[in-house]
């Protein structure tokens, strides 16, 4: 023993003593390499070759994920967020809508009204109204059907001005005239020589109209790209929509200066001598009587609320909350489905990962444990399952589990429950629990197997022979050795149960769905893909949070799935 | 050999088969007295390492007493046995440090924290390891694992310690010193050591006794001094140490000295080991340092014969020159590096001798 002050490490080479000693030594400089260069220098300039390589063998994976994976995840995800579809249909009214305020009044004023008629004949003639009712119908059940039923009488608001132009001068009904005042020379041009092949040109606005009649330049812009792109017309031979005539109106009637060198300006000057004398029209009431909602204050504090082009309404929704004029609040009770259906997942999928670690760990042991052949025998029937197809084993757990499936005549037959008393063993959470249970155990067995097999059982024999029971060995010395395993086994069973769809959606019933049934079912049947996005977004955040938290607690590096 | 009623560890008529067929330990009777270091010796596959699995308790025998203080223990579990094991791989406890890992026998008998760490202690400073207790057995050598291994097997104070080729991951060197520390432990603790290796200089250098295995059987148990010096048979006499061996008949036997006609023609004289009737066949062996090249250093009984250098190599301490004699090619002389000593050359014919008594007819 008297080698023991210097004798097992002067044998073992450096050990992180000499190895600091080593690093201390050096403290006069950078280490050079034989080129007098920064061995720090040469080092890496080594090294970026390796990595280079090592990019371009993975480049071509690289590529495909971010095209066909990440990029559309992102672009999903996008959506959870994105509302400019509001703003982008209803231009004028977002616009004027802003200055209301719900607490003030009932309803929004007079211009609100205008902007929503020419708002809404853009929107009507472009088909849009129903996407735009159906995405507001999200936050307000109702909101789809008044926006059809308007878009559906639109056009005829401002008839009434119409009528009362053209009488005053017939040239008013000649869409030559609304040409050449509002279309630019360039796009005369350009529309006279069009030959019908191709694309026709884009419409430009005369220059200076904008600031002389601004809302009838803005409608007749989009009634001339409506005509040309939805239509395929030509604005030169078509009559101007009704809403055009009632921006006329409202310019004019708004004392529009009209320079003396503009087109028509005779024309327009008299009009404009006409207007205080016109009959007008109650723009509230024309749309009251399409469709008495217009005077529901909680419309227009919907469409108030939802006019920002990105909202966090997907995310509130996805968490039972909703957006009100008077900030975030729980949805009604009997509209709350998300949480309940988040926790239940989150429930279910623990339950899931412990009755695999509960059933995979002896599995797992006997496999690694097994002399080799029936090792492999046993493994072979862990693998069985992935050779048939997850439908498949599915459907055989609703034959094996219904009301007068297999397993419940066995137990009527062998008399543990009587003919009347059948178990519910499907279409709830139990046929859940126990289909995914089946279904997701190899992924439990294989990594707790390829972490057992190298612990050897030298360990056990040892504690053992240090005077433990087979439990106390067991429990001190095997299980700490296997806890790799079994978390790595519980990360991709957890992982893999809380996005779970196929199963739940098969033998789960109303009461043994997960959250991502719900995804699918807005992605699919409701076309609600906001929310649809938001939901899979917070899944991804619940997911990612379990890993951070496992990271922290059991550290990532302890997670082994082989050697 | 101690017998009966002071045998500490005792082997009665011992057999094991694990797949009923062949048997892996034949019938094996085995008594070692109290304090003795012990050492089964022999190559893989030979049984040792079952019989030692059967005495700690891992393997059950297929049929025969093993005894522990004359209490039968085949149906004794073995955590209850007391009995501390060394393993080759060590063993210790990865998730532990030396110090849990030593206290981890203490704490399954319920010791109290202060005996605990007073033990832990004492073991630690025996293996002169003491300010590793708070390492992990991976950031340890692999002679240090051996030491807290060893620290760990002995820290409950058994009376009984089974080592299983403990050394047999360690380098010559480490082998060397921790052989000297494994039995100088054994000797001041007073303890019972079954060791097993396949390692005969490791054997010969710890033990009291030997016993050599082959094929399930024990072929020869005796001191170190005994087991080279006189090998009871011709398995025994090639597995220890270096040996010349000459094929013959036995042509006639006296009492103490028998006469082989050698198959190359020439006839010696040995002493006669198992060999029991005239015109058996014989293996007669002789020890390479025991053969001498300057014939004029022996007596008047000695044996000489022609030998031709075929090889000659250079060891340091030693020279070891191989030779054809009597129509072998592979009889070995080793001599020592003197400074009178002659140097071999090969392809020279020289004279070799031996005296009588250092030759031994064995079985063929």
């Amino acid at each position: 023993m008297s080698d023991a002050t210097h004798g097992p490490d002067n044998l073992t080479g450096i050990t992180p003593d000499t190895g600091l000693k080593i690093g201390k030594s050096d403290k006069d400089g950078p280490m050079l390499a034989a080129d007098g260069t920064p061995l720090k220098t040469s080092l890496n300039r080594a090294l970026r070759r390796q990595k280079r390589r090592a990019l371009m063998l993975i480049a071509p994976l690289l590529l495909f994920i971010l095209l066909t994976f990440i990029y559309p995840i992102g672009e999903m995800l996008f959506r959870s967020v994105e509302n400019q579809i509001v703003g982008d249909t209803l231009p004028r009214t977002v616009r004027v809508l802003a200055d209301w305020n719900p607490d003030e009044t009932e309803v929004p004023g007079p211009a609100v009204f205008s902007a929503l008629a020419k708002d809404m004949t853009v929107a009507s003639e472009e088909k849009n109204h129903t996407r735009l009712g159906s995405r507001l119908n999200y936050e307000v059940s109702g909101i789809s059907s008044l926006f059809r039923k308007t878009g559906r009488n639109v056009d005829d608001i401002g008839e009434n001005y119409t009528e009362q132009f053209v009488a005053l001068d017939p040239a008013w009904e000649d869409p030559q005239t609304f040409v050449d005042i509002f279309a630019g020379p360039r796009w005369v041009e350009a529309n006279a020589a069009y030959d019908g092949e191709g694309r026709r040109p884009t419409f430009r606005l005369a220059e200076g109209v904008g600031e002389v009649l601004p809302q009838t330049a803005s409608i007749y812009r989009d009634f001339a790209r409506v005509v040309q792109v939805e239509d395929d017309d030509n604005p030169a031979e078509e009559e101007p929509w009704n809403s055009v005539y009632l921006a006329l109106y409202e310019d004019l009637r708004d004392g529009a200066a009209i320079p003396a060198d503009f087109p028509h300006a005779a024309l327009l000057t008299a009009a404009q001598a006409a207007v205080p004398n016109f009959a007008t029209t109650n723009l509230q009431a024309a749309f009251v009587d399409m469709d008495k909602d217009w005077t529901d204050r909680e419309v227009w504090r919907t469409i108030q609320t939802y006019s920002a082009p990105y909202t966090t309404g997907y995310f509130l929704n996805a968490a039972d909350l909703q957006l009100t004029p008077d900030g975030i609040a729980w949805r009604p009770e009997n509209e709350r489905v998300y949480i309940t259906l988040f926790v239940r997942t989150l429930i279910m999928s623990t339950a899931i990962t412990v009755a695999c670690i509960l059933l995979g760990y002896p599995i797992g042991w006997l496999l690694a444990n097994l002399p080799s052949r029936q090792a492999n025998l046993l493994m072979i029937l862990v693998l069985l399952p992935f050779w048939t197809s997850l439908l498949v084993r599915t459907s055989a757990w609703k034959v094996l589990l219904q009301d007068q499936g297999v397993i419940n005549d066995l137990l009527v037959w062998i008399g543990f429950v009587s003919d009347g008393n059948r178990l519910a063993l499907i279409n709830n959470a139990t046929g859940t629990i126990i289909a995914m249970t089946h279904i997701l155990l190899p992924f439990m067995i294989l990594p707790l197997y390829s972490v057992m097999k190298t612990i050897p059982p030298s360990y056990l024999r040892a504690a053992k022979s240090l005077g433990a029971t087979n439990w106390t060995a067991f429990w001190r010395v095997y299980f700490p050795q296997s806890v790799p395993g079994i978390g790595a086994g519980s990360i991709l069973v957890f992982i893999l149960a809380i996005g779970y769809y196929i199963t739940p959606e098969i033998v789960g019933g109303t009461k043994g769905v997960f959250i991502s049934n719900r995804i699918a079912y807005h992605i699919s049947t409701s076309l609600n893909w906001g929310l649809a996005a938001a939901l899979g977004a917070i899944l991804l955040v619940i997911v990612m949070a379990f890993y951070w938290a496992y990271d922290r607690i059991v550290g990532i590096d302890n997670v082994k799935l082989g050697g | 050999m101690a017998q009966g009623d002071d045998a500490f560890v005792e082997f009665d008529r011992v057999q094991k088969s694990y797949d009923g067929e062949n048997l892996v330990v034949k019938d094996l009777n085995l008594s070692m007295p109290k304090g003795e270091f012990l050492t089964m010796l022999g190559p893989s596959g030979s049984g040792k390492t079952t019989c030692l699995m059967m005495l700690a308790g891992f393997e059950t025998a297929t049929h025969g007493d093993i005894r522990l203080k004359g209490k039968p223990i085949n149906d004794i579990p073995p955590h209850k046995r007391g009995i501390g094991m060394v393993f080759q791989n060590y063993a210790l406890f990865p998730h532990m440090t030396v110090a849990e890992n030593l206290a981890f026998p203490l704490q399954v008998r319920k010791m109290s924290k202060d005996v605990q760490q007073q033990k832990v202690k004492r073991a630690l400073d025996m293996v002169q390891m003491g300010t590793f207790a708070g390492r992990r057995p991976s950031q340890l050598s692999g002679g240090q694992q051996q030491r807290i291994a060893l620290a760990r097997a002995l820290v409950f104070e058994p009376e009984l310690v089974l080592m299983d080729e403990p050394l047999g991951a360690l380098d010559k060197q480490l082998r060397e010193t921790l052989q000297f520390e494994i039995t100088d432990l054994a000797h001041k603790l007073g303890i019972t050591v079954v060791y097993v290796t396949h390692d005969q200089t490791e054997a010969l250098t710890m033990s009291d006794r030997v016993a050599v295995f082959e094929a399930g059987r024990i072929q020869q148990l005796a001191t170190p001094s005994q087991l080279y010096e006189e090998p009871q048979n011709s398995f025994v006499a090639q597995f220890i140490g270096e040996n010349n061996t000459l094929e013959g008949v036995v042509a006639e036997i006296r009492d103490d000295t028998c006469v082989v006609k050698l198959d190359s023609g020439e006839t010696i004289d040995a002493v006669p080991v198992n060999v029991s009737k005239v015109g058996e066949r014989t293996k007669v062996s002789i020890r390479p340092e025991r053969v001498e090249v300057d014939t004029k250093k022996l007596g008047p009984n000695a044996h000489t014969l022609k030998a031709e250098v075929l090889e000659f190599i250079y060891m340091g301490d030693i020279f070891r020159t191989r030779l054809r004699v009597a129509g072998i090619d592979d009889f070995v002389i080793k001599t020592r590096n003197s400074p009178d000593q002659v140097k071999l050359t090969p392809g020279s014919t020289i004279d070799i001798g031996w005296l009588p008594r250092d030759c031994r007819a064995l079985d063929a």
